[in-house]
């Protein structure tokens, strides 16, 4: 498969100088075209930061202190977003990778039409579009997530919770990215509001032929979605796998841990039992794998020298990565 | 709509307030005000002025408060607040329509341009933090510190003088007829600019730094993050998304605090011998010209709760979220 | 007067995200008030005021002259005699200004105590008990609010003859409570609805336990605030109505600007006379700000001037910190080798593609 976003050994601290903590450490993750790609984590594991950290999103103190983000273009040779000007980065943002965050909420300016939030990506980014065509367009995007064209003219805080992301989900689609960027797209919502909208997304992606990278704490709505997981703890991603392989037999004690943590959709019953300790404070991180202190399976190595991420020693890893000291890496990823 | 009602009933009951409060205000000095007032000026007040003037004082022993009460309402709703003993024999509302004109043109127009400008400058104060706007802060904060009336005086002992461009006292040339004609006018815009620059000096910063703080506060906001993930030009995202929603609390605040600015307002006139409402309220105190004064306070009261109605409608115009749809 | 200046002072209910005060946690109150000691702006700003409140006690034996003993010298400017000049009658500025202190210090933390009580009260109930009380409670404090201050004021205190200090002080802390008052309720109202008040509800906790050790520890930094800024106001406004003429007992700095003012200072160039009493003031007025900006940027420190907004990479470019655009912070060799594209910017999206 084709990659469309590649993130390199990517750093993000909070803070400068002697403060900083270290947010996100060494990631490098791959996004191919078409697939749903899902990021889990407890909150603090630095998932959202990498989200942020990837668009240049992240407000101060946060900064980036290393790494590179790929995009390849559907046309030219790929670039780095992190060394894009900010003009550049402004005509880079939303024409190729939109972004639906976790404030389903406070995503929408209270002051402003649907219509004109809608519009005005198009006024940014194609200013050779007629007004009619821009109408015609947002109207389009409305109808394509199931809103009545007829909301055009309503103001955010008369729409429903579900209706407003639905709007998000069709603004981030106006301009045709590449990637979607999903942060907690659903978690301010009911459950059954979740699974129609995630569902319709899915539907979309079919349509259109966009990536997604899908950010949420909620491991069961990523097996149900995605095609690859990806586990983040204590800013690193520890394990990587296609979501049913992660499901059925997950290799890191963490991954373990959060998937015992949810009742089983479909399929035999198995015993809840979540983790016992809480998310290490980023700034006073564990030495060795940050897990080991809560990890049931800890030994020698764990506390003194930190896993790489690779492709573990068992007879099905390949296509799969993780940093444990159980399963040493037989190539190192990046 | 409702929104608007409620305000109106609260405006109308803030009104009545200030008319009772005025009403009991004179029942509080002690002793016999009026005679003392009537050997102050022998033989020159009325047997009419003077009975009303027991009536103000509430010393008309024959009627009970409420009928007193009800007696007052009425003459206010006939626009008769009495006589006035500095300018007599000229009824107080003739003293103010005078003064009036003066104090709405100096302060109003000056209060729109403060606001105006100091919300301009907050917003490039709190958007470009660090920046040259953020290094007013510190030299508007001591302005804001001077009360309005001694920076009147320090700018008519800097600036003023018979040399001076800027005419040290009074509204308009002595020397002219008030009349809009081409001679009055421009000689009143000349008096008034002293005026006007020490009561914008002094309450420009008050804005700048509500506006800086609200623009720091909605700039950490989710939609501001989306605004430029969207890749919306900076100045879209700064003035369309940051600066319109920092502008609402700035507007209620806005009502809010003229009651706070025409107290100081009121001053400067004083200092500069404008004709208006504080020049003639000093006036009206030095003389222990009870109706007029009287009179002067329940105008401003009124003029204070119109302006704030104005900025209601403003706000109103510019929340949708007050706004009912039908 | 001046417009409320503090942040604090900016909620207004149903606005939502204002700066809202951090909940104290108990094992961090000791190091927060260090904190706050630090801010600079702070520590001036009491300092400035311990000087005003020293010289207001003692003011009055330290002064050279009676301050309102006449002498030879009329209009004298400054000399070793008269560091400040003298007036028209003869008097000493100086003496005045430092008499006057006490008179205004005594006013402005009187005033500012008795409307803080006033506001504590009426904010906290109006917040905290909700329904019918508030409704009534806000409508109190909006009248009051709107009702112009200064000229009530002037009107009441011509009326009373000859008021004393401490009776100005009542007039002025009962007109000057409702700003304050609104700002708690604001703030009570959303401290009402966090976790761990409803929590000590639940558990049947006594009303005044909950608003004693639960709410007031959060509302601690917005009634210092209030009473702050309240002083200032009721400073300004007594020597506004000193300026005026209708307070003349006693010495204050308004009362030497009265004379100033009605004995014609600016016309014979007597600067002396009427710079130093405003200077004060306008000192005394920066000190309490300043302390007000300590207290807010405490609070809520996002509002914290500049700091640290400016970042210097290792190959010495500045970058500015700022919203929207996180900085690209490396070493200087991953950055050369770094290619920096260029984007075709006509027909860069999607959109116009398909448009062709």
């Amino acid at each position: 498969m084709e990659p469309v976003l590649e993130i390199r050994n990517l750093n993000v601290d909070y803070g400068l100088g002697d403060r900083a903590v270290q947010a996100v450490r060494d990631v490098s993750l791959t996004l191919h075209k078409g697939e749903v790609l899902g990021l889990a984590g407890e909150s603090g594991s630095g998932k959202s930061t990498l989200a942020y950290g990837m668009t240049r999103l992240l407000a101060p103190p946060g900064a980036i202190t290393g790494g590179e983000v790929i995009y390849h273009p559907e046309q030219g040779s790929p670039y780095d977003v992190l060394a894009l000007s900010d003009r550049a980065l402004r005509q880079f943002r939303w024409a190729e990778t939109a972004i639906v965050f976790q404030g389903a909420m406070n995503s929408l300016n209270p002051v402003h039409k649907i219509s004109t939030q809608l519009t005005d990506v198009l006024k940014a980014h194609e200013p050779k579009l007629s007004e009619h065509s821009r109408n015609a367009r947002a109207r389009e995007m409305l109808k394509l997530v199931g809103i009545s064209t007829d909301r055009m003219d309503a103001f955010p805080h008369q729409l429903s919770g579900g209706m407003r992301q639905r709007v998000m989900i069709g603004m981030a689609l106006i301009l045709q990215p590449q990637v979607v960027i999903m942060d907690e797209p659903t978690t301010a919502l009911d459950v059954v509001m979740q699974r129609q909208i995630l569902g319709q997304l899915i539907d979309l992606r079919e349509r259109l032929g966009f990536s997604v990278i899908f950010i949420t704490h909620d491991l069961s709505l990523l097996v149900e979605f995605s095609n690859r997981i990806a586990i983040m703890y204590g800013g690193r991603i520890v394990e990587e796998a296609p979501a049913a392989t992660l499901y059925r037999d997950a290799l890191h004690p963490y991954s373990k841990g959060l998937l015992g943590s949810f009742p089983a959709l479909r399929g035999p019953r198995r015993e809840l039992s979540g983790i016992p300790g809480s998310p290490p404070d980023l700034a006073g991180m564990p030495t060795g794998c940050s897990f080991h202190p809560r990890c049931p399976k800890a030994f020698e190595p764990c506390s003194t020298a930190i896993p790489v991420l690779g492709r573990p020693d068992i007879p099905d890893g390949a296509g799969r990565s993780v940093a444990c000291w159980l399963h040493p890496a037989e190539q190192p990823v990046g | 709509m409702r929104y608007f009602l409620q305000r109106i009933a609260f405006y109308l009951f803030t009104a009545w307030a200030a008319v009772t409060l005025n009403f009991f205000i004179p029942r509080l000095v002690p002793g016999d005000p009026v005679q003392a007032l009537i050997s102050k000026y022998q033989g020159q007040l009325s047997t009419k002025s003077i009975q009303s003037l027991y009536v103000l004082f509430g010393l008309d022993k024959h009627q009970s408060l409420w009928q007193q009460y009800i007696d007052y309402w009425k003459q206010i709703f006939h626009g008769d607040l009495g006589l006035s003993f500095t300018f007599f024999p000229a009824p107080v509302s003739q003293v103010i329509g005078q003064a009036l004109p003066w104090t709405v043109l100096l302060v109003g127009i000056t209060t729109i341009i403060s606001f105006t400008l100091g919300t301009g400058l907050g917003v490039l104060a709190g958007w470009r933090r660090g920046s040259w706007a953020d290094g007013l802060l510190p030299v508007t904060t001591f302005f804001s510190s001077i009360p309005y009336f001694w920076l009147g005086i320090i700018a008519i002992y800097l600036l003023a003088g018979p040399d001076s461009f800027f005419p040290s006292s009074g509204g308009f040339d002595s020397e002219l007829v008030p009349a809009w004609d081409q001679y009055f006018i421009p000689s009143a815009i000349q008096h008034s600019l002293l005026p006007a620059l020490t009561i914008l000096v002094s309450s420009v910063s008050g804005w700048i730094l509500g506006m800086r703080n609200m623009m720091v506060t909605v700039s950490s906001e989710d939609y501001i993050t989306v605004a430029h993930a969207k890749g919306l030009p900076e100045r879209r995202v700064a003035l369309s998304y940051a600066a319109r929603n920092a502008l609402l609390p700035s507007v209620s605040g806005f009502a809010l605090a003229l009651g706070f600015i025409v107290g100081g307002t009121l001053l400067v006139e004083i200092v500069f011998s404008y004709p208006g409402l504080g020049f003639t309220l000093l006036q009206a105190v030095g003389a222990k010209d009870y109706p007029l004064m009287q009179g002067i306070f329940l105008i401003i009261t009124i003029a204070v709760l119109v302006a704030n109605l104005l900025a209601d409608v403003a706000y109103l115009l510019l929340d949708p979220r007050t706004r009912k749809e039908g | 007067m001046s417009i409320p200046t503090s942040s604090i002072e900016q909620v207004i209910p149903g606005q939502g995200s204002m700066a809202q005060p951090e909940v104290a946690r108990p094992g961090r109150a000791r190091r927060q008030r260090f904190r706050f000691l630090r801010s600079a702006k702070a520590t001036t700003g009491l300092v400035i005021l311990g000087i005003y409140v020293l010289l207001a006690i003692i003011g009055p034996w330290i002064a050279p002259y009676d301050p309102s003993a006449r002498s030879n010298d009329l209009v004298q400017g400054p000399s070793a005699d008269h560091w400040l000049g003298t007036t028209h009658l003869g008097q000493d500025v100086f003496s005045q200004l430092l008499v006057g202190t006490r008179s205004v210090i005594y006013v402005g933390f009187l005033a500012a105590i008795i409307a803080t009580t006033l506001s504590v009260l009426v904010g906290i109930a109006a917040g905290y008990i909700g329904g019918k009380t508030d409704d009534t409670l806000s409508v109190f404090t909006n009248v009051v609010l709107v009702i112009p201050a200064v000229p009530l004021m002037i009107i009441i205190t011509s009326t009373l003859n000859n008021v004393s200090d401490t009776l100005i002080a009542v007039i002025i802390g009962l007109t000057a409570w409702s700003w304050n008052a609104r700002v708690l309720r604001a703030q009570t109202l959303s401290l009402r609805r966090r976790d761990f008040v409803e929590a000590s509800r639940a558990s049947g906790e006594s009303t005044w336990r909950i608003i004693g050790f639960e709410l007031m520890p959060n509302l601690t930094a917005v009634i210092a605030s209030g009473f702050v800024g309240t002083v200032i106001f009721a400073v300004l406004s007594e020597i506004t109505l000193a300026f005026i003429g209708v307070v003349n007992n006693g010495w204050n700095w308004g009362t030497i600007l009265f004379w100033a003012q009605g004995q014609q200072a600016l016309g014979q160039d007597a600067w002396w006379w009427f710079v130093p009493a405003g200077l004060a003031i306008a000192l005394l007025g920066t000190s309490l700000s300043l302390i007000n900006f300590g207290i807010d940027e405490f609070v809520s420190p996002r509002l914290r001037s500049a700091g640290k907004t400016k970042v210097k990479t290792a190959q010495g470019r500045t970058i500015r910190m700022r919203i929207g655009f996180t900085p690209v912070l490396e070493s200087p060799m991953v950055q050369a080798t770094r290619m920096v594209p260029t984007i075709n910017t006509d027909g860069a999206t999607p959109v116009a593609r398909e448009a062709k």
